[in-house]
Order: structure tokens, then sequence, then C-alpha cells
């Protein structure tokens, strides 16, 4: 019943036919293309002109279009093509498929100079909106802080709480493991070049400044950019999606209120604390090497160390960390919120929610070492 | 080929499906014939949509057997397998379209899978689609979350049908439509029926289109099929729950 699909002429005076045998469905669509294409080429000179479909054994939508095609393109001046022979049984879908409006929409997704010239200008320009967006969300972040600061009640405690325990405490075990693995590395590096010029016990020096005042902070900053400011840009992006921020909204509830605040605090309150512990626990790292791979025992380390730095190095650190908390947790709030209809635009803002975060948390690391340094701390 | 005709496309025995220790069905019985368009009714969450995601083999079974065109989904190969997966579609409750992708590469992803077609004649028959289930051309470069509910409905619809299937699974189709936007929605279907040789598997909740579009009805409960038949045998039929759904005051009202 099935067999391959034919389009043969038959002679017929100076009238033009053609008869259509076989299968034209969609697993023949090339070879049905090809003798479409060529059977165009015939068109001109006959006074009329017939497509005999009789013997077409199934028809599917991709063969009667091809049909329909080659009816058009046969089709020149007075003389119209018919089709005929056709069974009850595809009439219907051949009429349906005759609506069809011929020329078929084709965008030019062509990559131009001109184009990407064009991406690069918006993106510049965009720079400019996404810090009037941070500058905004902190402004409403603070305005619900002052409100809930007037009306105690309205604080959303349950949610503050749910929050610290997603950002901090599920993410002492992985913060605590890095930096301790950070500290050995640390001190590693230390005792390996500073043991060249005799000065092996300088590494607890450099470990304690180093840790309490940068890389304790700024390490776990950038950690926790990477795993909460992610999964905010991520959750409220899908909550937007499904229109549950306008649900809020249309309840007469705040998103910011209920939404952002209590993220913000919860990071705000998790960042110091996760600081601390990073830095007790690259100390205690960089200790531990120092005694199995340096030979420096724990009580000259401890003494040492007390030595080398003082309450100032440990304040400038922890200082640091609830700011760089406000900015992650703004610039995953924006982007949150920014989140369009899509899949890929959710996918889009949890990056660059990411990028951004870490982006931020050094530039303001940097503009505290300036501020440090100038007071003299 | 003419015992294929004889033969109900669909053919479910004695499906089992649980959920932890909650039997959503329970050794289910259906048949669904070659050409026709099956109305699926039931209470909300006695399971339809449970049913139709384990015939296209989405929600896994406890026991029973599933033939869809002859094949037995258990025992068949991924080349049998993809085989029956290709001549079906299916309409997902809410879509389901790519929301990264244009209508117009929604459309045509499952013919870039499965098809060797030239763009050109993708593009046209996207249009051809498109048409079909009564959009305008214009409508193929926009995205899912630029469509509105209705539109929506009708491109996922465009989808299904992207590769000529002879099944279609429809979970409810006209909800969330209007009635008249339901309406021709179910008029579609009844065109499309028609002019594809479409056989169509409808979840629905929607009494007009049980009246209008259905030549069969099937009714889910206790996870069994507790009825099948003629629209005028369920209205004849004596089941409590039946007797609600169809001479309540929402099917008075239908029925004028």
């Amino acid at each position: 019943m099935s067999g391959d699909p034919k389009l043969e002429r038959i002679a017929k005076g100076n009238a033009l036919a053609l008869c259509a045998t076989g299968t034209w469905t969609a697993s023949f669509a090339p070879v049905l293309e090809r003798m479409v294409a060529d059977a165009e080429k015939l068109a001109g000179g006959s006074q009329s002109i017939f497509i005999d479909v009789s013997e077409v054994a199934k028809l599917d939508t991709f063969g009667a279009w091809l049909i329909e095609r080659l009816r058009r393109s046969l089709t020149q001046g007075a003389v119209e093509a018919q089709i005929a022979g056709l069974s009850a049984n595809y009439s219907s879908l051949v009429d349906e498929v005759r609506r069809v409006r011929a020329t078929p929409v084709i965008d030019t997704g062509a990559i131009t100079i001109t184009g990407m010239l064009e991406q690069i200008g918006r993106a510049v320009a965009g720079v400019a909106g996404t810090v009037a967006g941070l500058i905004d969300m902190l402004g409403a972040v603070l305005a619900a802080c002052g409100r809930v600061l007037i009306h105690p009640r309205s604080l959303r405690l349950t949610s503050t709480v749910h929050h610290l325990e997603q950002v901090c405490w599920r993410a002492v075990p992985i913060v605590v493991l890095i930096t301790f693995l950070i500290g050995c590395i640390i001190a590693q590096q230390g005792i390996f070049h500073f043991r060249r010029f005799g000065a092996d016990l300088f590494v607890v020096d450099m470990l304690g400044v180093l840790v309490l005042r940068e890389i304790g902070v700024l390490l776990v900053a950038i950690m926790v950019a990477g795993r909460s400011g992610s999964a905010y840009t991520a959750e409220l992006g899908s909550m937007k999606m499904r229109e549950e921020i306008d649900a809020l909204r249309t309840m007469g509830f705040d998103p910011i209120e209920v939404l952002v605040l209590p993220r913000m605090l919860a990071l705000v309150l998790a960042l110091p604390i996760l600081a601390f512990l990073g830095a007790m626990a690259a100390l205690y790292g960089g200790g531990l090497v120092a005694w199995l791979y340096g030979g420096v025992e724990p009580e000259a380390f401890l003494l040492r160390l007390r030595d080398a730095i003082s309450i100032d190095h440990f304040i400038v650190g922890i200082v640091k960390a609830p700011v760089m908390a406000a900015v992650i947790g703004i610039v995953a709030c924006v982007e949150g919120l920014a989140v369009q209809g899509s899949a890929e635009s959710l996918g889009q803002h949890t990056t660059s929610s990411v990028v951004k975060g870490i982006f931020f948390v050094i530039v303001m690391d940097g503009v505290f070492a300036i501020f440090f340094a100038s007071i003299g701390m | 080929m003419a015992g294929e005709i004889q033969n109900p496309i669909i053919r479910v025995r004695d499906i089992t499906v649980q959920f932890g220790t909650t039997r959503v069905l329970d050794g289910l019985n259906l048949d669904v014939k070659r050409g026709e368009i099956l109305g699926f009714v039931g209470p909300s969450g006695a399971g339809k949509s449970v049913l139709t995601r384990t015939i296209i083999g989405l929600v896994p079974k406890v026991a029973g057997r599933i033939e869809v065109f002859g094949v037995d989904l258990d025992a068949s190969n991924t080349s049998q397998r993809r085989n029956v997966e290709r001549r079906w579609g299916v309409l997902f409750q809410q879509g389901a379209l790519f929301s990264s992708l244009t209508v117009r590469q929604n459309i045509q992803f499952p013919m870039r899978e499965y098809l060797r077609v030239s763009q050109r004649l993708m593009d046209e028959i996207t249009i051809a689609k498109l048409t079909m289930v009564g959009l305008k051309p214009e409508v193929a470069e926009r995205f899912p979350s630029e469509l509105s509910g209705g539109m929506i409905k009708r491109v996922a619809l465009a989808r299904a049908l992207s590769l000529d299937p002879d099944l279609v699974f429809l979970d409810e189709p006209t909800s969330g439509l209007d009635p008249i936007g339901a309406g021709d929605f179910d008029e579609l279907v009844r065109t499309l029926q028609r002019t594809l040789g479409l056989t169509v598997f409808m979840v629905t909740h929607d009494l007009d289109s049980l009246y209008t579009a259905c030549d069969r009805i099937a009714v889910l409960g206790n996870g069994k099929i507790i009825a099948a038949g003629s629209i005028a045998d369920m209205q004849a039929s004596q089941h409590p729950w039946l007797r609600q759904y169809f001479h309540g005051k929402r099917a008075r009202a239908v029925m004028g």
C-alpha cells in the first residue's frame, strides 16, 4: 500500500498533467521537495495544468502543502493549476492548507558587526541602569526597615529565621571546610618560602593579618554570593515568573517587606557569623600545618599570634561583613525581581546575580582597604 | 493493516498506579478506538492526568499492560518506542512550551529531531500549522511569555500536531479559556480530527466539550473506569456521581 512517492508527467497535448503516486508524508519530505522543485520548472506554455492526486496512497500536512506549493508555482497569469482526483478523505486537509498565506515570516537572525557594536553600546548604557536599580532597591529596603522599626510586629520573624537557617546554619560545614583548607595552604606556602630566609615564624604574622583582615571575610562573602545570592535570585525569579509576586501585591503586601527584607536581614546576620567561623577555621588550619609541616609548636604559634595581631585587625575584617552581605543581598534581589517569563531569563539573571555580587564584594573590599589605610587602622 | 483498524489504538489492561500507599489507579481497563474523540471525565483528583501520564510513560505503574498502536510499551525496545512517540502528540495542561524558544522554534523542535526537512519547508509547515489552529503567522516570532492563555494552548496544540501524529493526548485543553474560546477550541479539535484523521484522547471537565466534541466518554472513579459510552449512555446511567455530573445545574444549562 505504501510506496515511494513519485511525480510523473503525462503528456496531454498542450495541457500539462502531473500524476502524483505513492506516500506523500513527512518521512519522504526531502524526496518530495526535490521532485516538486523539478516539476516547478515545467511551468509555462501550457493551456491548462492538472495535478492528479488520485493515486496518492497517504497524505499528511507535509505532502498536502508540497502539492499546494507546486500548484501555486505552476499557476501563472490566467492559467490556474488544478488539483484533480482528490479523495474525500483528504479534500478537507488540502482545503485547510490552501488557506495558508504563502509568504512565511523569516527572521533575520544574522549577526552583523553593527549589531554587535550596538549590543556593546547598550550594555555600557545599561550599567547606569544597573546602578540606579541597586540604589532603588537599597532605598526600598531602608524604607521597609524604617516601617519595621516603627511597627516591630510587621517584621516577618519566622521567615527571617527560616532564611537564617538556610544561609547561615546550613552553610557552616562548607564554609568551615574551605576556609580551613585555605588556611592550610597559606601556611604551607608561607613556611615553604619564608624558610629560605630563616623567617619561619613570620608565617604566623602573615596568616593572622591576612586571614583576619582580608581572606576570611572576602572568601566567605564570595562563597555566600555563589551559594545564597544565586538561591535568592532563583527563588524570587521563579516566583516572579509564576505571578506569585503580583499575587502578593494584589493582597496588599509589599514584596520588599515580605520577601526581600527577611532575606536581607538573614544575610546581614549570617555573613559576620560565617566570616568569624571561617577566620577561626583558617587560623586553626594554618596552625595545624605550621605545627605538622613547619615544626612550630602550638604554644609558640599562639604566643606569636598574640604579638602579631591586635583587635584592630579583627574589627577591620568583621566590620566589612554586614556591608558585603547587604551588597550581595541587594544585587540578588534586584536580579531576582528582574526575571522575565522564560527559563533562559531566569538562568541569565541568576548568573549575573553571582557575577555582579562577587564583583561588588571585591570593589567594596578595595574601598574599605583605602578607608582603613587613611584612618590608620 | 486491516487488523490495525479493528484493534484499539490504545489498549490499557489492569493498570495499577500507586504513590506511596495511595492507590490512584486500581486495575483499570480502557480501549480507545481508531479515529474517535474520547472524552475522559471524573472528579478532581480521581487520577485522570495520572492515567494520561501513565500511558505516555511519565508515571511508572505497579502492574498492568499498555499497548499503543499495538506495541506493548514495556516490552518494546528503544527504536520501537521512539517510533510510537513520533506518532503521538501531547498537549499539556499548562502548554509546556519551551519558554526560551520562539513559537516557530517550538513548533519546529520535533521536526528537527525526527525529520530531515529543509528550513524552507519547516517554515512553511509552521505557518500551515499555525493557520490550522487559528493563529496568524505573525505569532511565529513571539516568545511564549508574550502570548495569552488561549494562544499558548493553540501553539501547544500546533506543536503537538507538528509531526502529523495519529494520536493526540489533550489534558484539559479548554480549561482557562473563555466560553467562546473554548467553543472554538472544541470546533478546532473536531475539524483537525476530520482533516488529519486523528484519534483524540481528551481529559476534560468541560461539559460543552463533551457534548460538542466527543464521540465517546469514559468516566474515572475509585481508580477504575466506572462507565464508558455515548453521551446518551452517560445520561441514562444511574451511578450517583454521573447523575450529579450530567443532571446537575450546569449540565441542565448546557443542554438548554
